[in-house]
């Protein structure tokens, strides 16, 4: 899909900071608030902008630290529809925070969240090694993330200038 | 015991301390300011770069380099300015790599200036300008650009303050602390008046990659004016490298001997890790200056837009990041607005008036700061109008 200029600058505010409201990007982009609104509620309709999300360090937060988990799968692709149909089935369960189709060693990249290790492992043991198309699982803790989706956790971003320069 | 004030030259003593200086001081013991008053990228160097300079001393590039800089970065420069200017300068005798841009405009006056020789300034202007005009042995002559002319330098005005001792004017566009960026129309109209009076140009580009609604036009590139013109420009501003201390000079090969005479007496070379890192920034860093720049112009827009609705009135700046408002809703002295403004509501901005005679009414707010921060300082200027309108 082909876009304009200005919603490709509206894509890349958004996803640099979605807290700001339609009225002060359409300031930064020098639009109208309602050309704006609109070219958002386009974006949206067409799932070019498919949520809106905060980036958490859940570690900091006493008892909401969490385990994730990184899970290789292996599977049997099946005649017609591939590997979308074994996708779609681990992809629903609530626990599965998301799924990509891969190259190399194993097909399917599965990445959990759970409350503990023994959740997660029990949800693999039960849940997914035990569905028909999957032939093995590998599983990896997330020990610690330093960096997601472009966003350095623990980093120090104060200011390092002085308060007055030429 | 010696009076140290009876040994010092003549020329130092009248030197006027920079107002930026001044306001510094007060701001620097408080806490929790929200600083437009800086003249720097809020973004630190691309990491690649930082890289490439961490490389360089791994490798043990820790000595000096030759007295013009490393030729991989003169040629990285010669064909940045190929690509910007169309201008073909000889990385061997044309470009001289220098101790920021600061540095460049230093030996480019002292190559050129004997005493008594006028230079031209356009307020207002960066707070080096005079000065540096002066340690030359020069003697600085302003000319006022006006608010409601956007601060752009009338033809008319630079005929009238040339006499038969200008030797030079110095240029800056996109211009600090204004912002004002010249587009070709403009500068060729100034070279027309250049050429009639032989005059040089030194042309401070050191915002060139900021500029944000007209396409860039350099001084040099202007017909006949690349022999007349000491082009001075650097990494601080469009590379976010600001504490690299890392400029460069281009110009006609007499003149660059001359200021490598000056150079290579008073520098020997720029630091060698930092032209390490300018070399990767050159070859690699295009993407980071653009998103730089987008970035810039976003918060341009927001701002400037936000400091019309306050009532600072404020003309568009068509580069650099600064935006210079007029402050007279208030009825105060820059200098007392800006620090008024510093003690109430915890911003620092620059006092116009340090920039010349006709920054008075005005102040500088960098929007170089992140956008949350801007926001909350939009929010306490207004609150700051509003109680003496």
């Amino acid at each position: 899909m082909k876009f304009t200029e200005k919603e490709v600058e509206i894509l890349e505010i958004l996803e640099d900071d979605c807290r700001l409201s339609a009225e002060q990007i359409a300031k930064m982009i020098d639009l109208t608030e309602a050309e704006t609104k609109e070219m958002i509620q386009n974006l949206e309709d067409q799932r070019i902008i498919v949520d809106y999300t905060a980036q958490v360090n859940w570690r900091k937060v006493d008892g909401h630290e969490g385990v994730k988990a990184m899970i290789d799968v292996k599977v049997q692709p099946k005649r017609g529809v591939g590997f979308d149909d074994i996708a779609s089935r681990i992809y629903r369960f609530n626990e599965v925070k998301s799924v990509y189709l891969m190259s190399g060693a194993y097909d399917l990249s599965v990445i959990i969240e759970g409350k503990s290790m023994s959740a997660i492992a029990q949800f693999v043991s039960e849940k997914l090694s035990t569905l028909d198309s999957v032939l093995s699982t590998t599983t990896h803790f997330i020990l610690k993330k330093y960096k997601h989706d472009g966003t350095i956790f623990e980093q120090d971003d104060e200011d390092k200038r002085i308060v007055v320069s030429p | 015991m010696i009076e140290p004030s009876h040994y010092l030259s003549n020329t130092v003593k009248d030197l006027k301390p920079s107002g930026i200086r001044k306001f510094f001081d007060l701001a620097a013991g408080m806490e929790g300011v929200i600083s437009l008053g800086v003249g720097e990228p809020d973004f630190v160097t691309p990491w690649n770069v930082r890289e490439a300079c961490i490389l360089s001393l791994e490798q043990g590039y820790t000595s000096y380099t030759a007295n013009a800089g490393l030729i991989e970065l003169r040629n990285e420069i010669s064909y940045y300015l190929k690509e910007k200017t169309n201008i073909d300068y000889s990385p061997k005798h044309e470009i001289l790599v220098t101790v920021g841009a600061s540095q460049a405009l230093d030996v480019a006056l002292r190559a050129i200036v004997n005493p008594g020789d006028e230079v031209i300034i356009i307020e207002p202007s960066f707070v080096s300008y005079a000065s540096l005009v002066s340690l030359a042995g020069g003697v600085p002559v302003s000319i006022q650009t006006s608010g409601e002319m956007e601060f752009k330098l009338q033809p008319a005005e630079l005929e009238k303050a040339i006499t038969e001792k200008t030797k030079a004017i110095i240029l800056c566009s996109p211009n600090n602390p204004t912002g004002t960026a010249l587009v070709k129309e403009e500068l060729e109209r100034i070279a027309e008046i250049i050429e009639k009076h032989d005059l040089l140009v030194i042309s401070d580009e050191i915002y060139a990659e900021l500029t944000y609604d007209d396409v860039y036009t350099s001084f040099v590139s202007i017909d006949g004016m690349a022999e007349r013109t000491i082009l001075v420009n650097g990494f601080s501003k469009g590379f976010a490298m600001t504490g690299w201390r890392l400029g460069y000079v281009a110009a006609n090969s007499e003149f660059l001997s001359a200021m490598l005479k000056i150079h290579q007496y008073s520098m020997m070379c720029a630091p060698t890790m930092a032209q390490y890192a300018a070399i990767e920034a050159m070859k690699n860093g295009k993407e980071d200056v653009l998103h730089m720049k987008k970035s810039y112009r976003q918060r341009r827009n927001l701002f400037v837009g936000a400091l019309n609705d306050i009532g600072l009135t404020c003309h568009v700046p068509g580069g650099a990041f600064y935006a210079f408002p007029s402050i007279q809703i208030t009825n105060l002295s820059s200098e007392e607005f800006a620090e008024q403004l510093l003690l109430e509501e915890k911003v620092a901005v620059v006092p116009g008036n340090v920039f010349g005679e006709s920054g008075e009414g005005y102040i500088r707010c960098s929007y170089a700061s992140s956008l949350d921060q801007l926001q909350e300082a939009l929010k306490r200027m207004k609150r700051f109008v509003q109680k003496r309108v």
